[in-house]
């Protein structure tokens, strides 16, 4: 499997590996994938209260395109939205990190962990409400 | 370290270097000044020299595995030999019965045959191997049935490297009046074979795996008691019409001075051969979670195959890219399957994905099982530390109860 040099790049120098308190209300977390499947990715993203995330952690196991994908995807959401962010669209990571085709699913593992950290988010946001309005 | 040169090749069970010797009596087949005839010629000098090399040759190939050579069909390769004995066989003996016993570890070479006899409306029964990978020959015995005509079960097995039981498998298989074909390809120089005391009907032989060249094989037919195969390449009925096509002499040559030194060899290649394979195992043993596949003493010398548990197998690929070796992983084949050698073993679907076969061989050093020891640990750490599996282990998640979303 010949990668390009932006995936070897992300690959060799992985970008805001870690993890943040999956408990913070400030902290959406999206896990994605199987071990079965042969990927699974874990985004999260921190918000400030305006409702910009400010950072970004990831861990991946997955071939070198996953591990890409995501690393590239924690540098694209800083300083986005959560409305923003969630226009992430998988087509965007595969031609930025030019995938063959047979990685594409790395790239829409990709969307999915972001879309699945947003709604994280979003339902703390909703349960937190209930309970001040209980 | 530094001197170590780069990339390392581990990978001997897919293919072996032509030995320099083995290059040298090559040449000497090929050009105006060498022994180019056809050895079918039988008008000629060009024609009788050629065909002394060739029956040379054969005796060599004879030797390594103690039988008569005119017991030794040349064929392209142990695909070719494995397709030739079984389709022949099965096509010369279907009037006695349409059942066929084989493994679910075996080479495709032989699992693919066996699907298109199943389409030819053959029955094919494919055994499980326990999880060490060895077949159980009484689990065998037990398969046999009324209309059984072939037992086809390889001796080491490309993976994992382990040696099925082929004495005890041969011993049910004549009692019971069974043709037996064994899938040898991996075996020459590195596990003994005996035809004398082996009751093996065919065997599928190689060049490539043992220092000789690519292109080249052989069937190994048994005389006594006779065995037939039906003929699938037809033509100028060479080979004792077995298999026709003009012999390609530099091929053929190249296979028997392989064989010649793999006799010669095998002893000290492969006691050196297990000083690595095991300083390379008790470099890795203290890496947490890993998994060897397969029994690790019925199996050749150079095979260590590993399930590093938590890291996928092509990241761990293009982390180890300066050494040579294959994965089990998915992403690196064109299925998108796990190993199914790994997974007849009962592993289950990440510990097939993450392992790993190294393969040492002849020109293997000591520097470079060293190198790749240092390059694994590393690599291990680094993927580790990306994976949220390890986290949620680390955590004391059980992985098993986690309910994925599949997609």
């Amino acid at each position: 499997m010949s990668y390009s040099d932006k995936v070897l790049d992300h690959y060799e120098n992985p970008r805001n590996v870690g993890s943040f308190d999956k408990g913070d209300q400030n902290i959406g977390t999206g896990m994605v994938g199987a071990p079965a499947c042969g990927d699974v990715m874990k985004l999260q993203i921190k918000v400030n209260t305006n409702g910009v995330i400010e950072d970004a952690r990831f861990k991946t196991y997955g071939c070198g395109s996953a591990i890409a994908s995501s690393s590239l995807l924690t540098e694209w959401v800083k300083g986005k939205t959560l409305d923003q962010a969630s226009e992430i669209k998988n087509t965007d990571i595969a031609e930025e990190l030019a995938l063959p085709p047979v990685k594409i699913h790395c790239s829409v593992l990709a969307e999915d962990a972001i879309k699945a950290a947003i709604n994280d988010l979003k339902t703390k946001a909703d349960g937190a409400l209930q309970k001040n309005s209980a | 370290m530094t001197d170590v040169k780069l990339p390392i090749y581990l990978d001997y069970s897919a293919t072996t270097p032509v030995d320099a010797r083995v290059a040298r009596v090559m040449a000497e087949c090929l050009t105006r000044d060498g022994n180019y005839g056809n050895p079918a010629s039988r008008s000629h000098s060009f024609g009788w020299d050629a065909e002394r090399k060739v029956e040379e040759a054969r005796q060599h190939v004879a030797a390594l595995i103690n039988s008569d050579p005119k017991e030794i069909i040349w064929t392209s390769g142990a695909t070719e030999s494995d397709n030739l004995a079984i389709k022949g066989a099965a096509h010369f003996y279907q009037k006695n019965g349409k059942h066929i016993i084989t493994s679910k570890t075996e080479h495709k070479a032989v699992l693919d045959t066996c699907r298109q006899l199943e389409r030819e409306g053959f029955a094919v029964t494919y055994l499980e191997p326990h999880s060490s990978g060895l077949i159980d020959p009484e689990y065998l015995k037990a398969a046999i049935r009324e209309d059984t005509i072939l037992i086809t079960i390889m001796h080491v097995n490309n993976e994992i490297g382990v040696i099925q039981d082929i004495r005890a498998i041969g011993e049910i298989a004549r009692k019971h009046k069974i043709i037996l074909h064994v899938d040898a390809a991996q075996s020459p120089g590195k596990a003994p074979v005996d035809l004398q005391e082996m009751k093996i009907d065919l065997m599928s032989l190689s060049a490539h795996k043992v220092y000789g060249p690519k292109g080249i094989g052989a069937l190994y037919v048994r005389r006594k008691p006779r065995v037939r195969v039906e003929a699938q390449m037809h033509g100028g009925g060479h080979e004792r019409g077995m298999r026709s096509g003009t012999l390609a002499t530099h091929q053929i040559v190249g296979m028997g001075e392989a064989f010649r030194i793999a006799k010669q060899e095998m002893a000290s290649d492969n006691e050196r051969i297990r000083t690595l394979r095991n300083r390379l195992l008790n470099g890795l043993k203290d890496i947490e979670e890993i998994y060897i596949n397969g029994d690790l003493e019925q199996r050749v010398p150079g095979n260590l195959n590993v399930s590093f548990n938590f890291i996928e197998g092509e990241s761990l690929i293009m982390a180890l890219k300066d050494i040579a070796v294959s994965s089990g992983s998915a992403c690196t084949s064109a299925s998108l399957e796990p190993s199914y050698v790994l997974r007849a073993l009962g592993r289950d679907d990440e510990l097939a994905h993450s392992s790993i076969r190294f393969t040492i061989g002849r020109f293997t050093t000591v520097e470079e099982i060293d190198y790749t020891i240092e390059l694994i640990k590393n690599a291990v750490i680094k993927l580790r530390n990306l994976s949220p599996l390890w986290e949620m282990h680390q955590d004391g998640v059980d992985l098993k109860a986690v309910e994925w979303a599949a997609h």
